[in-house]
């Protein structure tokens, strides 16, 4: 594995010109200095009551997501990239969503085989046809994105249904400028606070046409359980927008309303944060207590905006993943101006082959999984778990794919040890109205903790950074 | 607004006035056990505090006897009962949780550092009275903070109302309880009054409704029961009152009434019993029986609240 970017410290350790104030402005801070305000930080985090909830972990049903109080920094060149390549790729999945429940001419351009789709679980035979407001599918939409040197941005992974984080994107941003005033003032950042209001009038953009002129909009959550809950009152709290749960909403004559202190009120928008397993218990999982009854049919008469739309799945399946290149090209006719890591689709014997035969250099993934769990990072397996993952990619190579170990940039962040580089990635947020996407600048920059770690999830003891652009 | 938001509220100030209300009574219960025996009979106070808190049922299903030790332990960190101190802490976080949008900052910092407060410092219980003193302080304060942010926080539209609600309606009836266990000694025909035995009765009576002092600014004279019965059931200018707590309740529902455009039967029967305080009077009440117009009171209390659940909040 080739040594790691420095997003600071460049090659031959050169200090980037993005990193010039932080870097003078870390040699006149006393390290206790910065302990002090990491722990300030942690105290407000557990104030404000941002956590999360670790699945299958009784004993901490909520934690704080460790917060590292060294930002990212990316200068406005390096952003003004990576922004016209989310642009394009999100446009590209919402024209291939329309596509492929409708007309799906790039399956008949035999550029993505047919059984990849009709034979995905989470493709969705109910969207067949079925058309939806402004044709946009992917309202909100998530871009995982790695860098592994000064020119390239890679994009990790799409997430195209129900995408989680921006809470930290707005709130670390918060509290980085309660903690360091000081070192806002000797930079230009540019501000994520629009982030809201730009969700907001996307959402009410792509009102169905038989919604009042003023749409309404709610934000659907699966509960105080879920372990994104905090992120949804935040969200539905700054939109100034109701924040329902399946059991607060009742579809008559194919509306959907909320059940209010006035009675029933019409929903028009619903900003989902509810799988599509759980969304309707008549079209999808009969056991579902989270979803509504009869949303589909709603949804199919076109009285309600789903967002994102049903079926986006389709589009961040990690086995479509490695043709994303392709749709690019097919749909926008331009060159992606962002990359794809390279993939192995074990559904195809000659990469599955590969794989086998490499499995200690490589990162294997499941083609459904998401949050880092149920993957094999070869390098840092142990032989005997190694073995494990070759039964089970040979009992099902169609459910994995494979990539290289990616050598992911690094950022100075603190540890136990003071000051030290740790691996990072980043998830803007691209949001697609009825007539135009947009991107506040910066994301959610997640970080590996543990020295020598590539695995960024919170669930495995990843942590977060504000991420700034600066605007000169 | 949501029907489930506006529940929430509604049981998240009754749980914060519930812990408050739990707290005093235990706290009120100490004063008095810390007589000598000479001053306070043979009673069980401890027994008295279960019955007051209305758990004493359920209390001897796990514990043998009421002693000091087990009714503390009960009534404030017992995850059996539900309405122990630590629970309604509990459930009121899980309450704000499910509501953040409709609380102020202030509000949620408040339960949420008395949760964190709570499993952090309290997890254990307490071992000692003077730990027992601060975690009664720690409670009250809570409360205090939590009221007061609503005060001076919250818009004043259907959220702030239905809060309200629910402090008044779970206030009126803890006020009510304490009457309804207590009211034996406030009878004027019995024989030993103004003995030295009631006297203690009746501040800790008074304490447990944090109204001592009012009372010597409302009457100024020395402690008679049938004034106290006057001040905690008549008297609107103590907010713990009956009387008090059935005006706020009333002018919250008109509140709402007049949001919306709509009375219903919640109004009415708030009414109701608003004008049945406000014509009786404590000679009438005593020879009618206070315990018989205790009773009825907790009957048309709870009425209220069933109605209001069926009106709004379902």
């Amino acid at each position: 594995m080739a040594v790691a970017f420095d997003e600071m410290n460049g090659p031959g350790g050169d200090l980037r010109p993005a990193y010039r104030e932080l870097s003078r402005w870390l040699k006149e801070t006393p390290p206790d200095a910065l302990e002090y305000r990491r722990q300030e930080a942690e105290l407000l985090f557990r104030r404000i009551g941002i956590t999360f909830a670790v699945y299958g972990d009784a004993e901490a049903q909520e934690r704080l997501i460790p917060f590292d109080v060294i930002p990212r920094i990316m200068s406005a060149k390096e952003w003004s990239v990576l922004e016209k390549g989310l642009k394009q790729r999100v446009r590209a999945l919402n024209m291939f969503l329309r596509d492929i429940y409708h007309g799906r001419d790039i399956l008949r351009a035999n550029i993505i085989p047919d059984d990849l789709i009709f034979q995905n679980p989470v493709f969705r035979p109910e969207m067949n046809g079925q058309s939806v407001p402004h044709d946009v599918y992917v309202h909100i939409a998530g871009i995982d994105i790695v860098r592994v040197d000064a020119d390239n941005f890679i994009v990790l992974e799409d997430n195209a249904r129900t995408p989680s984080g921006v809470s930290y994107m707005l709130e670390n941003r918060e509290i980085m400028m309660r903690l360091f005033p000081d070192l806002f003032a000797r930079h230009r950042v540019a501000p994520v606070e629009r982030y809201p209001d730009e969700l907001l009038s996307a959402l009410r953009s792509v009102a169905p046409l038989s919604a009042a002129a003023e749409p309404t909009v709610a934000l659907m959550t699966p509960g105080v359980y879920n372990s994104a809950y905090y992120e949804h009152s935040f969200l539905a709290d700054k939109l100034g927008i109701e924040l329902v749960e399946g059991r607060d909403l009742i579809v008559k004559n194919d509306e959907v309303f909320m059940r209010t202190t006035e009675g029933l009120k019409r929903v028009d928008v619903i900003y989902r944060r509810v799988d599509d397993d759980f969304l309707d218990p008549l079209t999808f999982r009969p056991d579902s207590a989270l979803g509504v009854p009869g949303l589909m049919s709603a949804y199919a008469a076109g009285n309600i905006t789903l967002a994102n739309a049903v079926g986006t799945g389709i589009a961040d399946d990690k086995a479509i993943y490695s043709y994303m290149p392709e749709v690019v090209k097919f749909y926008l006719g331009e060159e992606p101006i962002l990359k794809n890591v390279p993939t192995w689709r074990c559904r195809e014997p000659k990469d599955l082959a590969y794989v086998l035969d490499n499995l200690s250099e490589l990162v294997v993934k499941e083609v459904h999984g998401s949050g880092g769990y149920g993957m094999l990072i070869g390098p840092a397996a142990t032989k005997a778990t190694i073995e494990a993952f070759r039964d089970k990619l040979k009992r099902e190579p169609e459910g994995f794919i494979a990539q290289p170990t990616l050598a992911l940039s690094t950022c100075p962040t603190c540890t136990a040890s003071g000051l030290a580089p740790r691996h990072v990635d980043l998830r803007p947020f691209v949001l697609t109205g009825s007539n135009h996407v947009t991107i506040v600048p910066g994301g959610l920059t997640r970080v590996a903790l543990k020295e020598g770690s590539l695995v960024v999830n919170s669930s495995q003891g990843g942590g977060t950074k504000d991420t700034w652009i600066l605007d000169e | 607004m949501l029907s489930r938001t506006a529940e929430n509220l509604y049981w998240l100030a009754r749980y914060v006035e519930r812990a408050e209300y739990i707290a005093r009574t235990i706290d009120a219960t100490l004063r008095v056990t810390a007589l000598p025996a000479a001053y306070i009979g043979k009673t069980n106070e401890w027994e008295s505090a279960l019955l007051t808190a209305g758990v004493s049922a359920s209390f001897y299903e796990a514990y043998p006897e009421a002693t000091e030790q087990n009714v503390v332990e009960y009534l404030a960190f017992s995850p059996s009962n539900p309405s122990s101190i630590k629970n309604c802490i509990e459930a009121a976080r899980l309450n704000s949780r499910s509501v953040r949008t409709a609380l102020t900052s202030e509000m949620w910092d408040t339960i949420n550092s008395a949760w964190i407060e709570l499993q952090e410092v309290w997890g254990k219980g307490t071992s000692s009275r003077e730990e027992l003193a601060r975690f009664l302080r720690f409670v009250q304060e809570t409360s205090l903070r939590f009221d007061g942010s609503a005060y001076r926080t919250m818009l004043r539209n259907d959220a702030y109302w239905f809060s309200r609600l629910g402090l008044h309606l779970e206030r009126a009836d803890n006020t009510a309880r304490i009457l309804d266990v207590k009211y034996h000694v406030l009878l004027p025909e019995e024989e030993h009054v103004g003995g030295p035995l009631d006297y203690y009765q009746w501040t800790s009576i008074l304490r447990s409704v944090s109204a001592l002092t009012a009372y010597h600014w409302v009457y100024r004279e020395t402690l008679k029961p049938w004034l106290i019965a006057d001040l905690l059931i008549l008297n609107d200018t103590l907010p713990r009152s009956l009387a008090s707590c059935y005006s706020n309740l009333v002018r919250n529902l008109d509140q709402i009434g007049v949001a919306y455009g709509r009375q219903g039967a919640a109004q009415r029967h708030a009414r109701g019993v608003r004008n049945r305080l406000e014509h009786s009077h404590m000679d009438d009440i005593f020879q009618h029986g206070v315990h018989e117009f205790i009773q009825e009171f907790i009957a048309d209390n709870a009425r209220l609240g069933e109605i209001i659940t069926k009106q709004y909040l379902i």
